[in-house]
């Protein structure tokens, strides 16, 4: 790790969002992980999208649970609200927090051990559950904190630095969580900001459980030229299925994209995704044909990153479970004890 | 665009800014460093070999490294790398024992030096270590030249300027001083191996206006009178004073006034106070003095009472710029401005002047009177004659000076040696790591956030009723340590080797200003526009490397780069090293 303190000084036309801060001010603590790593590359597609988004930090919530990825809230939004919790349990801390404030933005990271093994049952029924968040799964396929063992997400014949090699097929966090009913499922790269920043943010904003497989490499021990999840495998065998841009709410559509080609989905909060066609004629509205296409290039051994499956029409947890739109730290002693006439119409309807 | 070439030895010298932007290229990170660690000896001899007049330079060098300071890119205020030089000779001990040995015996070389100024005295620096005998003549009865004359006590101590001095003669000069060489004809015929001009620029410009004639007696030209001064010739002015003209000459004229006797002494100048010439911390300090600044006024006459001189009518003037974008004066139509005074001080320009020099004995002159060179050797027309300093190009600084004495010296010696002057040696450059841990640099990394640090000054109404007082007191350890910290160790590179790089984002993402961008390749305009910052700063390069696995390249923007290490600190292999580049231009002992 390094030991100075990243300088203040940043480039003086760096950009200023709606809020006037810089993608500096949402920095956290200089990163204690190996250099290389593609979670630190996380962290600056985290920063990237939630300034660009402009963002307060405080209208956001990190929630993490254990291993190298959960350490990465440290090192983002410093001035978000926070919670790294016990390993694997991440979403039940999510699912309360979602519960009692429903107004923030929750960004769950998390990592293969944290996600696909020991958190493996909280992560079903969070996904099943519908809870309004973006979680991430930094997934290298290897247990770094513990020196490099394979992973639930290590691919069938991939093999690790010490040369062990895996003999089981893996969990595809991917398909898993299009089976469970979550209606944003995406997978990018770490080293692709390009495609991952935009993820980020369509995530965000996305009314339900979305979920980012991010392919984050382990340059320490899963890095070598055998390993499925390295920085040499994933650019070459990397098939975007779908491009996106990202247009946040009440901004300007740029140029960036040609209009007329691409596909136009409105979220909620009324932002837009501009899905580009990409020659493969992807259709990411059509869970069946999500599972067949991630599972077919997953038999070529290729990854199919992109905005895989994307579901606007169901409802999320708050619309199923009829909450209170008001954060419960916001509800007074009137909201919560609202008098005897209340209670005589609510005794009524069961006359 | 092409991968840069990092072999090229102007290409990290270029990121070293203040290097670059200095004449005589000091290796300024490298004596800065040396002053944060108290090792004021060797910093100061880093800058003797460089610059020959380093206690004197801190203190009136016109410091063209600090507007090129990368710091005052980053924040508000560069490096005060002029005050660091001070503190290395303010705080330095006894350097006699590391001086150049000066051969007993002689090559048989006999070298004429015309004038006794930074040029001349740079040549003979270089020249006598390598068994040169070395005569030097000027008109003057002392050493110095413009040092000594034009620039007053108060900013440069007689004693700094003679100790400094003497490191050079005393290391076996011949002086033939106070004479003034009429003839070059006649310098020739001593059958010298070479002659070196560096006789300044000595002709101070007086302003003709009606009423010159009479007024005479107390018109003076700036530069004539503050050698006068410096000689003691002249120890009082008159009560009310006016000086002419916004250069550095004005500034001196005017502070020097101001100890002489001046009560009301006023500095005019014509153009605007954003155009004026004087360095800015100059003009800050006759400011600080109480001395006005009247822009926008033309003088027109000099008034006259009793057949005196008792004042100066000006015209008010305003800026226009035409259809060319040329700066015009229009007249306001406003009443003439009129300030009585009783002396005038003359500083508005000087120039070079070359009567003793026969115009037939091959040594070319061009259309404004000034020699014929070859800019790099500084050898004139003439085989056995050279030029250098004010004579050279016209008027300028002491480190330009120190500059062209550098690049005469072996220029001469080169002659001497029966080599052709233009096959000059490579200048010496070293590129070295910098890494000891995985985390660790032989540099500080870890720079200071501090803001510019002020030097102090002696109280104003001690420094003005005294013509000797110093009026900066220079850093003392404490200060001048706080103000190293601040310098970015420009001079440690950052290098990339292509083939290590695995593209993992480690460097871009832990960049504080941004400076690294993996894209694709492009044209140099076009690819200036695409980085994770844009690069708007034309005269800094982008290092640009080989095509990478993924078919992009690295490109990095080196103008803002803060030189933290923070991207070979995260690279995990190595693709980014810190290497500290050493660069010290060749001179006549590397020939």
């Amino acid at each position: 790790m390094s030991y100075i303190v990243k300088p203040r000084f940043h480039h003086p036309q760096l950009q200023k969002n709606d809020l006037g801060y810089t993608r500096r001010d949402y920095e956290g603590t200089l990163t204690t992980l190996c250099g290389g790593c593609g979670h630190d590359s996380i962290s600056a597609a985290i920063i990237h999208a939630v300034h660009e988004m402009s963002l307060a930090p405080h209208q956001l919530a990190k929630v993490s649970g254990i291993g190298c990825s959960s350490k990465i809230p440290s090192y983002f939004l410093e001035r978000s609200h926070g919670f790294n919790s016990v390993h694997g349990r991440m979403p039940s801390i999510a699912t309360g927090a979602n519960l009692a404030n429903r107004e923030l933005y929750y960004l769950g990271i998390s990592g293969d051990g944290d996600t696909a093994s020991i958190g493996l049952g909280q992560f079903c029924h969070i996904v099943r559950r519908r809870i309004n968040m973006l979680y991430i799964v930094a997934n290298n396929g290897t247990y770094g904190l513990t020196k490099g063992q394979l992973s639930a997400t290590a691919d069938l014949g991939s093999k690790t630095k010490s040369g062990e090699e895996s003999q089981y097929d893996n969990i595809d966090l991917v398909s898993l969580a299009i089976d469970l009913g979550a209606s944003f499922v995406a997978r990018s790269f770490s080293g692709d900001k390009e495609q991952l920043v935009p993820l980020i943010q369509a995530g965000l904003s996305h009314r339900g459980f979305a979920l980012i497989d991010v392919i984050s490499p382990c340059v320490t021990f899963n890095n070598t030229p055998l390993s499925a999840h390295g920085y040499k495998n994933t650019w070459e065998n990397n098939v975007v299925l779908s491009e996106i841009d990202f247009v946040p709410m009440r901004k300007e559509i740029t140029a960036r994209y040609s209009a007329g080609k691409d596909k136009e989905i409105t979220l909620h909060d009324g932002s837009v995704i501009h899905l580009h066609k990409t020659g493969s004629g992807y259709d990411p509205g059509n869970r069946e044909n999500a599972l067949l296409h991630v599972n077919e290039y997953k038999k070529q051994g290729r990854i199919a990153t992109g905005l895989l499956y994307i579901n606007q029409d169901q409802s999320d947890f708050h619309e199923l479970a009829d909450t209170v739109n008001k954060p419960f730290n916001r509800l007074n002693e009137h909201d919560l004890c609202p008098g005897g006439e209340v209670l005589a119409d609510i005794n009524e309807t069961f006359m | 665009m092409k991968p840069t070439d990092i072999s090229n030895p102007d290409y990290f010298h270029k990121v070293v800014d203040c290097q670059w932007a200095c004449p005589a290229h000091t290796p300024v990170p490298e004596y800065i460093r040396l002053i944060a660690e108290k090792r004021y000896t060797d910093a100061y001899m880093i800058n003797w070999e460089s610059n020959v007049f380093p206690g004197i330079l801190g203190r009136t060098c016109d410091r063209p490294c600090e507007p090129a300071c990368r710091r005052g890119r980053v924040e508000e205020q560069p490096v005060a790398i002029c005050r660091l030089k001070r503190v290395a000779a303010d705080y330095k001990s006894d350097i006699k024992e590391r001086l150049p040995s000066v051969p007993k015996r002689r090559n048989g070389r006999h070298i004429a030096l015309v004038g006794a100024g930074p040029a001349s005295l740079t040549v003979a620096r270089d020249l006598l270590p390598l068994g040169y005998e070395i005569t030097i003549f000027d008109r003057d009865a002392a050493a110095g030249g413009a040092m000594r004359t034009q620039i007053p006590r108060f900013r440069l101590p007689v004693e700094i300027l003679e100790e400094e001095l003497n490191y050079v003669l005393h290391m076996g000069v011949n002086r033939r001083f106070g004479t003034e060489i009429t003839s070059m004809r006649e310098l020739l015929a001593e059958d010298f191996d070479a002659v070196f001009v560096g006789t300044g620029a000595p002709l101070g410009k007086i302003l003709d206006l009606p009423g010159l004639a009479e007024a005479g007696p107390n018109i003076h030209t700036g530069i004539e009178w503050l050698a006068n001064v410096a000689f003691e010739h002249i120890d009082s002015i008159g009560e009310t004073v006016i000086v002419l003209g916004g250069g550095n000459t004005a500034m001196d004229c005017c502070r020097s006034s101001k100890r002489l006797g001046g009560r009301d002494v006023k500095v005019v100048v014509r153009s605007g106070f954003d155009e004026m010439k004087a360095s800015p911390w100059e003009i800050e300090d006759a400011m600080n003095e109480d001395i006005p600044i009247l822009n926008f006024c033309v003088p027109r006459r000099y008034l006259l009472k009793g057949g005196k001189l008792c004042g100066m009518e000006f015209e008010k003037v305003r800026r226009e710029y035409d259809s060319n974008g040329r700066r015009q004066l229009i007249p306001t139509g406003e009443d003439p401005l009129i300030l009585p005074c009783d002396d005038v001080l003359c500083a508005i320009g000087q120039d070079n002047a070359f009567p003793w020099i026969e115009r037939d004995l091959g040594i070319a002159f061009d259309r404004w009177e000034l020699p014929v060179l070859d800019k790099t050797t500084f050898q004139s027309t003439h085989e056995k004659v050279f030029f250098g300093g004010d004579a050279a190009l016209g008027p300028d600084n002491i480190i330009t000076a120190v500059a062209h004495g550098h690049a005469a010296a072996l220029s001469i010696h080169l002659l001497c040696e029966g080599r052709d002057v233009k096959d000059r040696p490579a200048d010496l450059t070293t590129l070295a790591s910098q890494k000891m841990g995985i985390h660790q640099w032989s540099y500080d990394n870890d720079i200071s956030n501090d803001v510019r640090y002020i030097v102090p000054h002696a109280a104003k109404e001690k420094t003005l009723n005294d013509i000797n007082i110093e009026v900066e007191l220079g850093f003392d350890e404490d200060l001048g340590y706080a103000e190293t910290q601040r310098c970015l160790n420009c001079d440690v590179q950052t290098v990339f080797t292509t083939k290590s790089c695995i593209e993992c984002d480690a460097c871009v993402d832990i960049c504080p200003t941004d400076c690294i961008t993996f894209t694709a390749n492009g044209e140099e305009r076009d690819l200036r526009q695409r980085l994770l910052a844009p690069a708007e700063n034309e005269e800094q390069e982008l290092y640009v490397s080989d095509i990478l696995g993924t078919g992009r390249i690295m490109a990095k923007n080196e103008d803002l780069c803060l030189h933290c290490g923070l991207c070979a600190e995260r690279c995990p292999t190595a693709a980014w090293d810190m290497q500290k580049y050493l660069f010290n231009t060749a001179k006549a002992v590397n020939a």
